[in-house]
């Protein structure tokens, strides 16, 4: 890039004829040569941010559905019927490293028979791990002071609505659970495939609401 | 000794004819400013940017021994705490140094609002200064999570949840978060990327612009009750400030920058000596719930604000209030570049720092000793005070049996022990009848569950057989429904009723 004007302004003049246009427009097929290696860059920019962006979202790309396979949590028999127990179990998702941040527990329900509920250990406020008090049949949390009934509809607190709850199944004697993700507001632990609310979408939580929802839950599991 | 000196200034002309930055690094060390700002009031700024390197170079020296694996980061903090010699103290530093940092940073940009520094021609120093406080606040949350514990991993999961109220996007917004379907080693990794080399490195350029915009546009000076400031005419009369009566920093402010430096950077060694590092708390193991997640001080404010929201108020204020907030600091210069710089003449200004620093700090004085959550073990672990067992019949002390059994003191003191997420009942037959008590207690309502499937009619009755006789410390009348002595008084009318 030494001083590009002039010399080109001299080789205008002897030879206006020979060349006349392509001298006249140096200048400006500079300019289109920089204009075009800032598009090259920019398509290689395009390109690179492919696999960069990819890279970024990809755990967004699964389907919820992907995270899940079924995990047996015992047999039948270790719930007693009437009462709620903890179990843990291994994340079916899980790498070498998450060490025991891969162990996830839940809260099973055993109604009667058959018939169970299994609640995720996680407020539906804020996540934090909700307790289960057999003397008072309440979940408390210890964050935000949310509480939940025995059949995990909303009591009382910040939560608008009642315990996410897993799908389950009984085959064999064996008690399974549909479960693989953290359950939010947004990544409810039981879908159904069913379209999920919007979030902006809060209801009034009443219990009645809640009620049917989770009495909807066992229906459909049943069947 | 003359001839050493003529070698160091030969080798220093050596270099500085290549390299050329001692003469304008001079020089921007001595530019002049005015008289009024070589000041105490204006030492916070260098106090920042000296804990940012105090931080830098304490992080890097952590980064030796730290694993940022989800199944080891636990551990590696034990080795530092216990086995790394001095680690307990780096680690102590670095999270004390990060709680100064937050402080001074809040105290540089109350100061530099009230002196109407932000005003024109410095707008855009100020803003780029929000953002250094946001990825200030930004170091301190990942930190916290790289303190890989209970409070950690369950902070992520309140991340989470915030972030899966966001509309539409929340789902794959909190995968992307977290990394993957769970908070595990994929999320750790991506909080110890953001804490080490995302915002730190972000924080380096913006510090670096915003001190050199500082030089380039000169140290705000003292401000004057109306001295108002307006484009045409201040960079003339700064100008007037620094060159007629101006001093260079260099000296006569830098030895004050330096000294409060030195004593932040004391201050933080002391609390670091005497109070130790923060942490670990319990293994980051999802499966033990006994745990009461609580996050670390800058951010109890907000943990308050979130139990105190109403229900349907809370994800509409979580995506509303920070863009409004933030928006509102970026906007503040270019709403308001001129006019008034003295706080005096801005009674707004001073009571809008008044209101958020009192409403943060009631809030934040909240966070530590958060009423509105349950004691989880205050039904078993608190005695019932003698007193309200005394005299009182076998049906009354059952009752007190079943409120100690049903974790009703969880939420409710009595004899001033237990939760204050409801209201003590030491003195409540002062104020309910027992029709209202039975119905309080089966039925539940204003944030009290109903307790009609936990309780068996006998058990009701012992339970407010008990809350009958607790009126307070003198004694006081019991509550009475006043139709009551109506029905009463009509009761021989209708002797057939």
């Amino acid at each position: 890039m030494t001083t590009p004007h002039q010399p080109e302004g001299t080789l205008v003049s002897p030879e206006p004829q020979g060349q006349p246009q392509g001298a006249a427009k140096d200048p400006s097929r500079r300019a289109f040569l920089f204009k075009l290696s800032v598009a090259l860059n920019g398509l290689v920019g395009a390109v690179l941010a492919v696999p960069v962006v990819g890279y970024l979202v990809g755990p967004a790309l699964k389907r919820d559905d992907a995270y899940k396979s079924w995990v047996p949590l015992g047999t039948v028999d270790e719930f007693p019927e009437g009462e709620t127990r903890l179990v843990d179990f291994v994340n079916p998702v899980k790498t070498a490293s998450d060490g025991m941040t891969a162990n996830v527990s839940a809260w099973v329900r055993r109604i009667q028979g058959q018939q169970f509920q299994v609640f995720a250990i996680n407020c539906a406020h804020l996540g934090c791990p909700v307790r289960w008090f057999p003397q008072s049949r309440l979940f408390m949390c210890p964050c935000h002071g949310g509480a939940y009934y025995e059949d995990g509809s909303r009591a009382s607190g910040p939560p608008e609505r009642g315990l996410f709850e897993y799908q389950y199944e009984v085959q064999n004697g064996k008690l399974l659970i549909h479960a693989g993700q953290l359950p939010t507001l947004s990544n409810e632990a039981c879908n159904h495939g069913a379209p999920q609310k919007p979030l902006t979408q809060i209801e009034p939580a009443t219990s009645a609401a809640a009620d049917t929802e989770s009495t909807g839950t066992d229906t459909r599991t049943e069947a | 000794m003359s001839r050493l000196i003529r070698t160091a200034t030969g080798l220093y002309n050596w270099v500085e004819r290549r390299l050329g930055i001692g003469g304008p690094a001079i020089d921007a060390a001595t530019h002049p400013i005015p008289r009024s700002s070589a000041s105490w009031m204006y030492v916070f700024g260098s106090a920042a940017t000296v804990l940012l390197v105090l931080q830098v170079v304490t992080g890097i020296l952590l980064a030796l021994t730290y694993t940022p694996s989800a199944g080891d980061a636990w551990q590696s903090l034990q080795l530092l705490n216990h086995e790394v010699p001095l680690g307990w103290l780096l680690r102590a530093i670095h999270g004390w140094g990060s709680d100064f940092m937050i402080a001074i940073v809040l105290i540089h940009m109350v100061q530099v609002f009230l002196f109407g520094a932000y005003k024109y021609p410095r707008e855009l120093t100020w803003i780029l200064g929000v953002f250094l406080l946001l990825m200030t606040l930004g170091m301190a949350f990942t930190g916290q999570v790289l303190r890989f514990d209970q409070d950690a991993y369950w902070g992520l999961g309140i991340g989470a949840s915030i972030t899966s109220r966001m509309p539409v996007i929340g789902g794959p917004a909190v995968h992307i978060l977290l990394g993957g379907p769970i908070i595990a080693a994929s999320t750790l990794s991506r909080f110890f990327a953001l804490h080490v080399f995302v915002i730190p490195g972000l924080l380096l350029a913006f510090a670096g612009l915003h001190i050199l915009m500082v030089l380039r546009l000169g140290v705000n000076e003292w401000p004057m009750p109306g001295r108002i400031v307006s484009k045409a005419t201040y960079d003339a009369e700064y100008h007037k400030l620094t060159h007629d009566d101006g001093v260079p920093f260099l000296p006569d402010a830098a030895w004050k920058d330096a000294v409060f430096s030195a004593a932040i950077l004391l201050a933080v060694l002391a609390c670091a000596l005497v109070f130790g590092p923060f942490g670990p708390g319990g293994q980051p193991d999802p499966t033990i719930i006994e745990t009461a997640p609580r996050p670390d001080f800058a951010f109890l404010w907000l943990y308050a604000v979130l139990a105190y929201l109403p229900p349907e108020l809370e994800t509409p204020f979580l995506f509303t209030a920070p863009v409004i907030a933030i928006g509102a600091m970026l906007a503040l210069p270019l709403i308001a570049p001129t006019g008034e710089k003295h706080w005096s003449r801005r009674p707004i200004a001073v009571l809008m720092v008044t209101v958020i620093a009192v409403a943060l700090g009631a809030f934040t004085k909240l966070g530590t000793y958060t009423p509105w959550s349950p004691i989880m073990n205050a039904w078993s672990g608190q005695t019932t005070p003698a007193q309200y067992l005394n005299g009182r019949s076998p049906l009354e002390r059952q009752g007190a049996l079943v409120l100690q059994n049903k974790q009703c003191r969880n939420c409710h003191a009595i004899g001033g022990v237990g939760g204050q997420r409801g209201p003590a009942l030491d003195s409540i037959a002062t104020r309910m009848t027992e029709d209202q008590m039975i119905r309080q207690v089966v039925q539940g309502g204003g944030n009290m569950p109903a307790y009609g499937k936990a309780l068996s009619a006998s058990e009701t009755q012992a339970l407010v057989a008990f809350l009958k006789t607790l009126r307070g410390p003198d004694n006081g009348t019991p509550a009475t429904d006043a139709s009551r002595s109506l029905t009463k008084a009509e009761a021989p009318a209708a002797p057939g009723q």
